[in-house]
């Protein structure tokens, strides 16, 4: 389900270049709507060139933070700066970014042509150069050849591709975009987003996307923040969220992930034991420097970093248990078992099937062992 | 008992139906009677319709009122619209809600009252500035502009309130200022609202009697101010044919007007389809 992000270039991502310069600076911004906090104390730096993706569930305020972006509203407290400068007392109309809005907000009373060139025109550009970057970009989105029709006679992926088009020919430094994809069927949403990624490396223009979905942000962003009621949970590469979740919110929202809550029982340096109860098992994690004995925490560990086998593993830091196949579902090339403890608490694992071959190694009822590496252990002390 | 129920049902509405058109219908065929005396039917003729080309006053009276009506509905779609405008896109200041009640307030004011408190109101400016002098087709447009300005701004503003504002966002995104974008992307947007707005405006205007008699002076009579001093005397078959011809401008306006809101609501529907689609 989640593809690994490869990395093509071995240069440092902007985000890791201590002397790189953010675009978007968000300090301290925070919305307050008649008492109703919509957006909380929000910092968040964004670089040049990113497919930066905001994500969270319905209502959490990642409309009202792209709109505070945007111009649309004013920040109650906070300020936003785009290339260095102040943007928050700067009308949407004089900030070098355009957003493309939810309901896509297609002039209905206007050729595509016409929708298109709007921007151009306030600009006041000449009027064959207009011609020229209307047709370029109609050509870019694919819609050249419904450049006369008026919006009701188009489907939804089109009027998308008016929108983007119609943001994108003002050649803003950044583009914002909410919600892209939720208005269109499935099928279209796959090539859409893909489509999204090819011009966004076409024309290497900032992207900040909100979404709710989590499959969409993980496999469109370079980097993801996740957003929970106005504040902002973590902020890393998709990579990073789903792997090093820092709560059990984050952990939940991406994928499957099993919880084991616990007690530190010994700790050193880098390592300690913590004591689960619910599995009857001491789990190996790695220690921070503010771990204590006896702290309570808990331990995520995703399905496919546990291995299962017949026999039982060896290895020092491992983290071993011992169950019964409860379910097990066959994937094409993934399959994936749930596994239950003798305490009755049901474990999944998922594993890669390397043998091509109808004969399944493991059967229900099957006694097992589920073992991991200590690294695949994330530590949740909330 | 449920035929019984239906018989009656379609009686009651046949006859409430006839009661609202007989007389209606009464006088556009009697408009066509070629007797001098109303109730008797003397065989079919233009001749009262002719006649009424001869008679200036009723010329002028029509005359008159068309300019009446012209010239306060389009000053009252303006005002209107501007005033839909400021409520509805001002955001929330202090006491929208106060202005949003006050301007419908004149569409149940008793016509009387309106009528009185603008004479009252062209009597004391008379004293004060001296204006407007002779009361008469100016007193009355002013007149019919207060109140006909109120149906516009209702009909307006609701077309407003369902209209996606993220249109207008969207352009003010793309560069347009505030003002700009009301004339390139509200204005278009609305236009079927403002025109059923002057429709109704035009002939609110063309047939008002009450207002048109306290505000108007010796020389300006409309034509329903007209009409009702005639008919004092007995009525006329030209006024037959006078009516019939009012009846059919007014229910073309009101025929076009209602066919223009009905599109609009069948837009605002499809709006909300695709805003639920979208948000989805
Ligand atoms: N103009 C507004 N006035 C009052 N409340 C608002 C306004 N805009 C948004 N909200 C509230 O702020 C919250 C966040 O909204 P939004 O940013 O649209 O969420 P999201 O886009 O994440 O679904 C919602 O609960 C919404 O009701
Ligand atoms: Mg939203």
């Amino acid at each position: 389900m989640v593809e690994e992000t490869s990395d093509q270039s071995t240069e440092k991502p902007a985000w890791q270049d201590p002397a790189a310069k953010p675009f978007i600076q968000i300090e301290n911004v925070s919305k307050d709507f008649n008492g109703f906090i919509a957006v909380n104390k929000v910092s968040l730096d964004i670089y040049q060139g990113e497919l930066f993706s905001i994500l969270g569930a319905s209502g959490c305020g990642k409309t009202t933070l792209l709109r505070i972006l945007a111009g649309f509203e004013r920040p109650t407290t906070g300020r936003i700066l785009i290339d260095g400068m102040d943007m928050t007392n700067i009308p949407p109309y004089e900030r070098p970014i355009n957003m493309m809005f939810q309901s896509y907000a297609v002039f209905p009373h206007m050729t595509v042509e016409k929708n298109v060139a709007y921007g151009l025109k306030k600009e006041g550009i000449a009027k064959e150069q207009i011609q020229t970057r209307v047709a370029e970009m109609l050509e870019l989105v694919q819609m050249t050849e419904f450049a006369k029709r008026k919006p009701h006679q188009l489907s939804g992926g089109q009027l998308q591709r008016v929108a983007l088009a119609r943001a994108l020919v003002k050649k803003p430094k950044v583009l914002l975009l909410d919600e892209p994809l939720a208005a269109l069927d499935k099928k279209l949403r796959e090539h859409t987003q893909f489509e999204l990624m090819n011009i966004q490396d076409q024309i290497g223009v900032t992207f900040v996307v909100v979404t709710h979905d989590q499959d969409e942000a993980m496999i469109l962003s370079s980097r993801i923040v996740v957003m929970h009621k106005g504040e902002l949970i973590q902020c890393g590469t998709p990579k990073e969220i789903y792997e090093y979740p820092i709560n059990r919110y984050v952990a939940d929202f991406f994928g499957t992930i099993n919880l084991f809550e616990g007690n530190v029982s010994r700790v050193d340096d880098k390592t300690m034991e913590v004591e689960c109860k619910e599995i009857s098992t001491t789990v190996k994690a790695l220690s921070s420097d503010t771990t204590r004995v006896n702290d309570q925490l808990t331990i995520a560990v995703r399905p496919e970093k546990i291995s299962i086998s017949k026999e039982a593993p060896e290895g020092e830091d491992l983290s071993i248990l011992k169950g019964i196949v409860w379910d097990l579902g066959y994937y094409g090339k993934l399959s994936i078992y749930k596994v239950r403890t003798e305490t009755g608490k049901v474990i999944q694992v998922s594993a890669q099937n390397r043998i091509r071959s109808a004969e399944r190694v493991l059967e229900w009822d099957e006694e097992v062992y589920l073992s991991w590496d200590i690294q695949s252990s994330v530590v949740l002390t909330e | 008992m449920n035929r019984q129920r239906s018989t009656f049902l379609i009686t009651v509405l046949c006859f409430g139906y006839a009661f609202l058109y007989i007389p209606i219908i009464m006088v556009m065929i009697y408009s066509f009677n070629d007797s001098r005396i109303v109730s008797v039917w003397g065989g079919f003729s233009f001749r009262w319709y002719l006649a009424l080309l001869d008679n200036r006053q009723i010329i002028e009276a029509a005359l008159l009122s068309l300019r009446i009506a012209f010239i306060s509905a389009t000053i009252a779609t303006i005002l209107g619209t501007l005033a839909g405008l400021a409520l509805t896109r001002m955001g929330r200041f202090r006491g929208r809600i106060l202005f949003t009640g006050m301007i419908v307030a004149p569409l149940v004011m008793p016509e009387v009252i309106t009528g009185l408190s603008l004479l009252l109101l062209f009597v004391s400016l008379q004293d004060f500035i001296g204006w407007p002098g002779q009361r008469g087709a100016t007193t009355i447009m002013i007149g019919h502009i207060t109140f006909s300005m109120a149906y516009v701004a209702v009909i307006v503003q609701s077309r407003l309130m369902s209209m996606d504002q993220s249109l207008e966002e969207a352009a003010m995104d793309l560069g347009g200022r505030p003002f700009r974008v009301t004339i390139d992307i509200t204005l278009p947007i609305i236009a079927p609202a403002m025109l059923s707005g002057w429709l109704l405006a035009f002939t609110l205007s063309l047939d008002d009697l009450v207002i048109a008699s306290f505000v108007s002076g010796p020389g300006a009579s409309t034509l329903p101010m007209w009409i009702y001093s005639k008919i004092r005397l007995g009525v006329t078959p030209d006024i037959n044919a006078l009516a019939t011809i009012i009846i059919t401008i007014v229910s073309i306006g009101v025929v076009i007007a209602c066919w223009l809101m009905l599109r609009q609501e069948k837009q605002r529907q499809q709006d909300a389809q695709l805003a639920y689609k979208n948000n989805l």
